[in-house]
């Protein structure tokens, strides 16, 4: 366990970057520092592998006072890993990754394969080896400065804004794959960032940063969501922090209706007999069971169901693995009003109405909040 | 043409090419200085060069001696030293050293500091010694401008060594003294178009050089 205990640092120049910060980063779990620009988290994170030294306080590994080892041993046990991943680009690929452990004396074939299983693990297509970093994109790049941190195996794993240069898409990516690695590894991780939604997915603990470098709230996320220590947390989390909340709430509970779904080569006794006074819709689904769209069932008439002609139905969310939030997501998003549940195969598995996910999340307020972070 | 012809007598003169006043043997002389001057002044400027830009610090006082330097003539240097030191070869290399030095240091200088400084920080990071750094990370980089500072200071020292031949010693100079003296003006030009095929194959050797040396990562991208 790394504890920072009561640290503070002075720049010589008077700025105070962090000011008298004590939190204790759980083993084998991610620990986000998250707050606005300048706050102090970088300096935080770097003060953890002595990039920079402390002006007051200390900070323990495993009970040790990190001042106690020499300084390269201990950043050689951390894994470092920053904004525009800094690879060295008169290196290739698989040098670069295997930087680490030809340092800590690995043979060259060795550290080269033990390189490329790591390209493996980070999601890196091995015919990338022998390119140099000028060829990668920026995703990619940053994958290689993950897989360089990772390849001498250290316990621990220091981020700083490892995601905040690439595009929404590539960094969901990304992001996925941390969580992903990080259910196989286990590290310990400390994670920068000054996006609160990333904040809220990745990390295990979420640790709130104000200006001057003072810590607002260390919390789980979800309880972060339902209960923000104060004016400057909650403003931090945002307008939609309420909506956001959901995702901690899993869909499982929810009941889903099978009767207004109909495929398209329905018969006229099917069309009749699914429509009901309750459900104004039906949902068409393809012959494998896809939904295709709505339709009022007046519109529809068996034997001739025009697929483009029906009603968008929105984005589906899966049924028992995403969250509430999604859910009520794929209500609002459907001009109907009706949120669509699928199957892990995209199979129509039933549909929703907004008052019925109302209830759910009405229901789940009243209980505690869970802080599985299921669903999302 | 009339320097053409110059040309074309001064080369296919058998006499020229035999003897100690031989194209072969001013030319290796010419380059024996030139190899030297470089040689001291990159002992000089590039560790100076490599540990300022390293450190970033430094940076204001280099730029001055540099100014300094480039102002002093090589000519009235070499003709100050004669008279201070008497014959020999420190007189020559003196100036030749001094016009050599700037170029190196300066580009040297300024080649780390426009190193990339987030691999820098990423190396420091995970734990590299300050010597591998400098060596590993920052040198690979910036070699492709350090090489350009060498080999402009290799240019300036080729085509000045020449001024040797004044206080009697070789090189290609020789010709072009001597040619003036006698006015023997085949003589002249052939000694200027030797000094300038030996620049080409100075930028040849350069080219060369930084092709072997210069990672393909750092050439295409930089
Ligand atoms: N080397 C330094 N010398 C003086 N002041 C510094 C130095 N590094 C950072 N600071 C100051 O310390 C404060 C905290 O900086 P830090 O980089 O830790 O913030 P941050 O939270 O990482 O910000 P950002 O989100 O913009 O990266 C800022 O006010 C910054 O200007
Ligand atoms: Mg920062």
């Amino acid at each position: 366990m790394i504890r920072i205990d009561s640290v503070t640092k002075r720049y010589p120049d008077g700025t105070v970057a962090v000011d008298r910060l004590s939190l204790e980063i759980p083993d084998r779990s991610i620990t986000v520092l998250v707050g606005p620009s300048g706050c102090g988290k970088t300096t935080t994170l770097r003060m953890i592998n002595r990039m920079v030294e402390p002006s007051e306080g200390r900070i323990l590994l495993d009970g040790v006072d990190i001042m106690q080892q020499p300084v390269n041993t201990l950043r050689r046990s951390m894994g470092y890993v920053i904004q525009n991943a800094g690879l060295f680009q008169h290196r290739t690929i698989v040098d670069n990754i295997a930087t680490v452990p030809r340092m800590l004396g690995w043979g060259k074939d060795v550290a080269r394969s033990r390189a490329r299983e790591l390209m493996e693990r980070v999601g890196l297509d091995a015919s990338l080896a022998k390119r140099y970093p000028y060829q990668l994109s920026g995703g990619q790049q940053q994958r290689v400065g993950v897989a360089r941190a990772l390849a001498a195996d250290p316990p621990v794993l220091l981020m700083d804004e490892p995601f905040s240069a690439v595009d929404p898409v590539v960094r969901k990516g990304l992001q996925d794959e941390l969580l992903r690695i990080q259910e196989e590894l286990g590290k310990t991780i400390v994670f920068v960032t000054h996006d609160i939604d990333e904040a809220v997915k990745l990390g295990t603990m979420v640790a709130v940063m104000r200006t001057g470098g003072r810590l607002a709230q260390f919390a789980p996320p979800a309880e972060l969501l339902s209960n923000p220590a104060d004016d400057f947390v909650e403003d931090f989390l945002g307008a939609d922090r309420g909506i956001r909340r959901l995702s901690f709430f899993p869909s499982a509970g929810l009941e889903l209706l099978t009767t207004p779904i109909v495929a398209v080569d329905a018969t006229a006794e099917q069309i009749a007999a699914r429509g009901s006074a309750d459900v104004p819709y039906l949902l068409v689904t393809d012959l494998d069971g896809r939904p295709l769209g709505w339709s009022e069932p007046r519109d529809l008439t068996a034997g001739q169901i025009e697929p483009e002609r029906l009603l968008p139905y929105g984005r589906p969310f899966v049924a028992e693995r995403d969250s509430l939030r999604a859910a009520l997501d794929g209500a609002v998003l459907s001009p109907t009003g009706w949120a669509v549940a699928v199957d892990g195969e995209g199979r129509a598995a039933g549909v929703v109405s907004q008052q019925t996910i109302g209830e759910a999340i009405r229901g789940a307020h009243a209980a505690a909040p869970v802080d599985a972070k299921a669903g999302r | 043409m009339n320097v053409l012809n110059f040309i074309n007598a001064f080369f296919s003169d058998n006499a020229h090419w035999q003897g100690y006043d031989g194209i072969p043997t001013r030319v290796l002389e010419h380059i024996q200085y030139t190899l030297m001057a470089l040689g001291i002044a990159a002992a000089v400027g590039l560790p100076i060069g490599l540990l300022t830009g390293h450190t970033g610090r430094g940076g204001n006082t280099l730029a001055l001696i540099a100014t300094a330097a480039r102002a002093l003539p090589s000519f009235g240097l070499m003709v100050l030293m004669f008279v201070l030191l008497g014959l020999g070869l420190a007189p020559v290399m003196i100036p030749l050293v001094v016009l050599a030095i700037p170029p190196v240091l300066v580009t040297t200088y300024e080649a780390m500091r426009s190193v990339d400084p987030a691999p820098v920080d990423a190396a420091r990071g995970m734990g590299m010694a300050e010597a591998e750094v400098l060596f590993r990370v920052e040198l690979p980089v910036a070699l492709p401008l350090i090489l350009s500072g060498l080999r402009s200071a290799a240019i300036q020292i080729v085509s000045t060594a020449t001024i040797a031949a004044y206080v009697s010693f070789g090189g290609l100079g020789r010709y072009i003294v001597d040619g003036l003296y006698q006015r023997d003006y085949e003589k002249v030009v052939g000694g200027a178009t030797l000094v300038a095929v030996l620049a080409l194959a100075t930028l040849g050797v350069f080219w060369a050089v930084g092709r072997l040396t210069v990672s393909r990562g750092v050439r295409r991208s930089g």
